[in-house]
């Protein structure tokens, strides 16, 4: 048990640490200097409290969406529309924000709680009819991606503005930016999302692992049909997991409409937080604390990269590349623990 | 067997530190190295996620800024000029953030997406200058510059009306906003100014990036007899063109024109094979020039802070591309000098939305 933890750690560690070698090849090969790429990366990330502020800002979606994705995938189920729950969450949380003026311990809860539910609708489409009809949640899920950004983008002319591109800033009342954090980030974007992503994270944690819903949902993951012979209701499960997944990204849609943007957009595509959130949910094991540190590192990739064109003279083409190829090793994991376990039949 | 693989694994680990612990040396050193150049002019702008190949304002943009550049023998990077791109809506912000703390004297951000970002940034930063390109902020540290693109637009529509056969004219729009209303406004009244006659046909594709909408919209057009298409849509525009082209390769005698916009688009209407395009003419909005004006008059201690700048005909920030020539007979293009000159007089005003066109 303890050696098969030890190979459960290695394996993202390994993934990681070939990744950013094989980037650094792809580097030198096309002529840029990888340890001045690398250097620019760590400065644009962690170089300083800017920086760190935009670091944090950017892992809080991250978070949020891994948490999504490996909740569904606990019980077996692919939540690929965490992005079209989170553009929903986003929706729902400016629409409270920017509709009426209320105290902050009233209005700041119930945008977010607006966002969960939006996301847990979401979620409950696909769950509702995998269950019912046992259609695939993969492709209802994708569609339902397309919808959401459609539907929003025409909620986001005729509705919250008059056939403009983004809606009105919400009242301060409903945000979770804070003068203090901003003072203390040199007036980074940080917010104080962070925390409630580091609250769900135990609480995903809690419900799986330490109560009789999070062992039925796991349960049914393992073995639909051993479920239930004994005695669960496999379905009942399938839409609690995905509306629980759908809640987690619509607050991950929250912390962007509430935190860092601080008003709604009509976009042009996908914000891509919830499809980088299958990776991390990948790179985290499915686990709330594995998820948090995925997130930290995609978080640092992504805010980090914006550095590279400048500091380094990197390409912005090539900075994708070697985040591209990270991310392909932390995905392919599956061939680190082959090798892994290839060399441990060798050793007896 | 567990000793080879800790070790293994060992071994990458201190691979790792090395690699890392040589990032925080670079770190640390490289701030001296603009130290030196404090006393120089340094100026920088944000492009959207177009980026400077986007054959529109962000290429333009840029390619202003690399001429002040030159002309003042800058080096691209810090301490001269530079630009960064944004992948998305959030990076706005943090890039133009990036540019503040390298120093850079004049900070650009290009295009009105960024008009939340520049609006918070100035005001937290309220020692650094900043400018913003089609969209106005009104902060005193920052210079605001648009472009009078219904002046530029009523010309081509000039020469639309002088030119059309079948007395049918379309307009294909990005997105409906305000800024693109300005452009169907102005080309309306060119169109009606010349040839009351001429209908134009108005259709929005809903997108700047559907090429595929474009040709659509284009396809129907010129099937219902439009014989002149003036675009205001960015990528959905290469639609446009490309339909055009595949027409005019079906039947060479086929009398069809694209307008193209923002940049020279003579270029964008060739059609392969021959040394023809259907770019009729291009209504050019001179970002590059702003942005390179601009950039002087701060260097020379004259920023325009809390000021918005607009650039029409009389500035040269919009007009006809040169290459006009090539598809536009010569008494035409007289006539758009005329009407040129009474919008620079003032005889002529322009409206710039539907309401002031009737």
């Amino acid at each position: 048990m303890s050696e098969n933890r030890l190979t459960n750690i290695l394996v993202p560690v390994f993934a990681v640490i070939l990744g950013i070698i094989v980037g650094a090849i792809v580097m030198l090969v096309s002529g840029y200097d990888p340890i001045a790429g690398y250097s620019a990366l760590l400065y644009g990330a962690f170089g300083d409290r800017y920086y760190i502020g935009e670091t944090i800002r950017q892992v809080t979606p991250y978070i949020l969406a891994g948490l999504a994705v490996a909740f569904a995938f606990r019980t077996g189920l692919f939540n690929i529309g965490v992005e079209g729950q989170l553009i929903v969450g986003w929706l729902a949380a400016v629409w409270v924000g920017v509709a009426f003026e209320l105290p902050k311990v009233i209005h700041l809860p119930l945008a977010i709680f607006a966002a969960a539910a939006a996301g847990a609708l979401w979620g409950f489409i696909p769950g509702f009819l995998k269950a019912r009809f046992r259609v695939h949640e993969v492709i209802v899920t994708i569609m339902m991606n397309y919808i959401a950004l459609y539907v929003s983008n025409a909620v986001i002319r005729s509705v919250l503005s008059d056939q403009g591109f983004k809606s009105e800033k919400i009242y301060p009342s409903a945000s979770l930016r804070s003068e203090f954090l901003q003072s203390l980030t040199d007036y980074s974007t940080l917010h104080y999302g962070i925390i409630i992503s580091l609250i769900a994270a135990v609480v995903m944690w809690f419900l799986l692992e330490k109560t009789t819903t999070g062992y039925e949902l796991r349960a049914v993951g393992f073995n639909q049909h051993a479920s239930h012979y004994a005695g669960m209701n496999v379905n009942r499960n399938i839409v609690l997991s995905m509306v629980i997944s759908g809640v987690f990204a619509g607050i991950a849609g929250a912390m962007e409409g509430l935190g860092t943007f601080e008003n709604v957009s009509v976009k042009a595509g996908f914000t891509g937080v919830g499809f980088d959130g299958i990776a991390v949910a990948l790179l985290g094991g499915n686990h709330a604390f594995g998820i948090i540190l995925a997130a930290i590192l995609f978080g640092a990739l992504k805010v980090g990269a914006l550095e590279m064109p400048s500091a380094a003279d990197v390409p912005t083409e090539l900075v994708d590349i070697v985040i591209a190829l990270i991310i392909f090793f932390v995905a392919s994991s599956y061939l680190i623990r082959l090798v892994l376990t290839r060399l441990k039949k060798e050793g007896k | 067997m567990k000793k080879k693989r800790f070790g293994l694994s060992m071994s990458l680990l201190l691979t790792a530190g090395l690699i890392l612990g040589g990032c925080g040396q670079q770190g640390q050193e490289e701030p001296k190295t603009d130290e030196g150049k404090v006393s120089e002019f340094s100026v920088a702008m944000v492009t959207d996620m177009g980026g400077i190949d986007d054959k529109s304002f962000n290429q333009s943009a840029w390619e202003g800024l690399q001429k002040f550049g030159e002309e003042n023998g800058l080096k691209k990077g810090k301490g001269g000029y530079d630009y960064l791109q944004s992948k998305g809506d959030a990076d706005y912000a943090t890039n133009l953030n990036k540019l503040v703390r390298n120093d850079f004297d004049l900070i650009f951000g290009i295009g009105y997406l960024m008009t939340d970002a520049i609006t918070e940034i100035a005001e937290q930063k309220p020692d650094n200058k900043f400018a913003i390109v089609d969209s106005v902020v009104e902060k005193p540290n920052v210079a605001s510059i648009t472009f009078k693109e219904h002046e530029g637009s009523f010309l081509v529509g000039v020469v639309a009306g002088l030119m059309t056969k079948t007395n049918k004219i379309g307009f294909v729009g990005g997105v409906e906003l305000p800024l693109i209303e300005k452009f169907e406004s102005g080309f309306i009244a060119g169109v009606k100014a010349v040839n009351p006659n001429a209908t134009v046909t108005v259709q929005y594709a809903g997108a700047f990036d559907k090429a595929d909408k474009g040709k659509a919209i284009a396809s129907s057009m010129y099937a219902s007899g439009v014989d002149i298409i003036y675009h205001a849509a960015g990528g959905t525009g290469n639609g446009v063109f490309s339909e055009a082209i595949d027409l005019k390769k079906q039947d060479p005698n086929k009398e069809i024109w694209v307008i193209g916009v923002d940049r020279d688009q003579y270029e964008e209407g060739k059609v392969p094979g021959t040394d023809k395009s259907v770019t009729l003419t291009s209504m050019v909005k001179r970002v590059d020039v702003a942005v390179y004006d601009l950039a002087t008059k701060t260097k020379n201690g004259n920023f325009p802070g809390g000021q918005a700048v607009e650039y029409g005909l009389k500035e040269d920030g919009v007009g006809i591309a040169p290459t006009s020539k090539n598809n536009v007979p010569e008494d035409v293009l007289k006539q758009v000098d005329e009407w040129k000159q009474k919008i620079i007089n003032g005889e002529v005003k322009v409206p710039t939305t539907r309401a002031e066109l009737k």
